[in-house]
């Protein structure tokens, strides 16, 4: 649905990045097709990459440059046309709330700025569609609150459709429209919340309950320990 | 997942905000555009801290005050007549070259463990364009070492050529030069994918690079399989260039023309290989 924010949920190891992956064309499909708004995720690659945006797990700014510089190599490498690239740039900058920091090295930024300069980066060419990969893990509770808001607002702005993962229950609930709930590889579960509760027989069921329900079997340690590392990394620099 | 080049790249088509331009022409434009884009980006880092570049000078200039003076006094190598400090000068401008270049695929692969490499890949660019953007990077600072060489060189004596053709032609050679081990490092970095056995290979790559090339002995005073190991080395091409192009009564041994058309030809090969090989680092 445009405009929409999807959220997929699942334990560590359940499949989310490497799904996400899939869907920006980073890794090739393990096994069958997929389209992303209409284009074939292996044959048009190049047609799917022009219309998303994703911003991954880890943080991905530069830290040597500034916030303008890092917007800077993405408006050129999206073709984006010099006569419009400024201005992209400053709308971007003042919709995450940037505009202040933008001549700043990254280096110097708090994590919840360096997360929004990149769903800054994310935006430059206004994407049909954004991938978010955990995009509040390791922040602090007022930096989640701010880059929520800052979701909220791009999806007014824009009516992009957003698909985010996250292992926290209250920020799905908070942002998502629809969830899917991951679990082994597999896609368990898929609705709005009124739905989920529906096909699990909870009238009252809160997200945390059903995403226990749906995921609760799983024994520990079912994640790759490299992808613990990579998240606990991520959450240490943001610190 | 395919790697494209210019002008028949798929990326081409997929236009999102400049229709406009959707000829060949334009195609072309966007890929030197995206090129420029990824070596603007390490370049502008340099600006911000510049120091990388004075500490990498100091082993060229060890080389050429220490090594480069005190064997000028044995006179031991057949230069063909050339003092020996002249020789030895665009042989430490190559391993400059060479040294700068080839340590390009650590910071490939810290950009991908930050995660830039993944917005690289999922950004319209075609591949080559990104693996030439790094290429053009690492020719930039090659550049910057040339300078401090060529100053080292003046003080020392070296008589050089100070023609506007020479200049662009030792300009044109470092470019390749460093474009070339550069991209061989991405492509390393893309199969070993760690810092740590990236550090171990690099090492183990640029000693005898640099020893079995024209470096600092001519070749004719090589045995012969050495000899043949170095004509397989693009170094030897490098070095040969630039000493036909820097030093006043320089000559190419092995024919400039050949120089130039080795490096330009294993740099396109090296780019499509690296195109292709780039997106693999994620996994």
């Amino acid at each position: 649905m445009t405009g929409e924010v999807f959220g997929l949920l699942g334990r560590n190891g359940a499949g989310k990045s490497t799904l996400i992956k899939m869907l920006t064309t980073l890794l090739p499909p393990s096994a069958g097709s997929a389209q992303v708004a209409g284009f074939d995720l292996v044959r048009q690659a190049a047609q799917v990459r022009a219309i998303i945006g994703y911003v991954p797990q880890a943080l991905s700014a530069d830290g040597e440059l500034t916030g303008y510089e890092n917007l800077q190599v993405f408006a050129r490498l999206y073709d984006i046309p010099r006569a419009m690239r400024e201005s992209r740039i400053r709308e971007a900058l003042q919709l995450m709330g940037l505009a202040d920091a933008a001549r700043k090295l990254v280096g110097t930024y708090s994590g919840g700025m360096i997360r929004r300069l990149e769903i800054a980066q994310s935006m430059l060419h206004r994407p049909k569609l954004l991938f978010l990969d955990e995009p509040t893990v390791g922040l602090d509770p007022v930096a989640r609150e701010a880059v929520w808001d800052h979701i909220a607002r791009l999806r007014a702005s824009f009516g992009m459709t957003i698909f985010l993962t996250t292992h926290y229950m209250d920020e799905a609930e908070r942002l998502c429209g629809r969830f899917g709930i991951m679990r082994r590889g597999k896609l368990v579960a898929l609705g709005s919340l009124q739905e989920l509760r529906a096909a699990s027989g909870g009238e009252q069921a809160t997200l945390d309950s059903l995403f226990a329900h749906y995921t609760e079997d799983l024994s520990e340690g079912e994640g790759r320990y490299v992808d613990t590392v990579s998240t606990r990394n991520v959450a240490r620099r943001l610190g | 997942m395919t790697p494209s080049a210019p002008g028949t790249s798929p990326g081409g088509s997929a236009e999102p905000v400049a229709g406009s331009h959707r000829t060949a022409v334009g195609a072309v434009v966007r890929y030197v555009a995206n090129v420029l884009a990824v070596a603007a980006m390490d370049v502008r880092k340099l600006r911000h801290d510049p120091s990388e570049l004075f500490t990498r000078a100091i082993q060229p200039m060890l080389w050429l005050l220490v090594f480069g003076q005190v064997f000028a006094r044995i006179r031991a190598m057949p230069t063909g007549g050339m003092e020996y400090i002249d020789f030895l000068a665009p042989g430490i401008l190559a391993q400059s070259v060479l040294f700068v270049a080839i340590f390009n695929g650590i910071s490939v692969i810290w950009e991908r463990d930050l995660g830039i490499v993944h917005k690289f890949l999922v950004s319209p660019a075609p591949r080559t364009a990104l693996v030439l953007g790094k290429a053009l990077s690492a020719g930039v600072k090659a550049l910057s070492q040339a300078v401090i060489i060529y100053l080292v060189a003046v003080a020392l004596g070296v008589k050089m050529v100070w023609s506007v053709p020479a200049l662009s032609g030792v300009t044109i050679l470092v470019l390749l030069g460093a474009a070339l081990f550069s991209t061989f490092s991405l492509i390393i970095a893309c199969i070993v994918k760690t810092r740590e056995r990236f550090m171990g290979i690099g090492q183990v790559l640029t000693m005898p690079m640099f020893f079995a090339s024209n470096a600092i002995y001519p070749t004719s005073i090589m045995p012969a399989w050495l000899r043949g190991v170095a004509h397989a080395n693009p170094l030897t091409y490098e070095v040969d260039g630039l000493r036909a192009l820097m030093l006043a009564g320089g000559e190419s041994a092995l024919g400039l023309h050949v120089d130039f058309a080795v490096l330009a030809l294993t740099l396109a090969v090296l780019v499509l290989i690296g195109g292709w090989i780039y997106p693999r680092l994620i996994t």
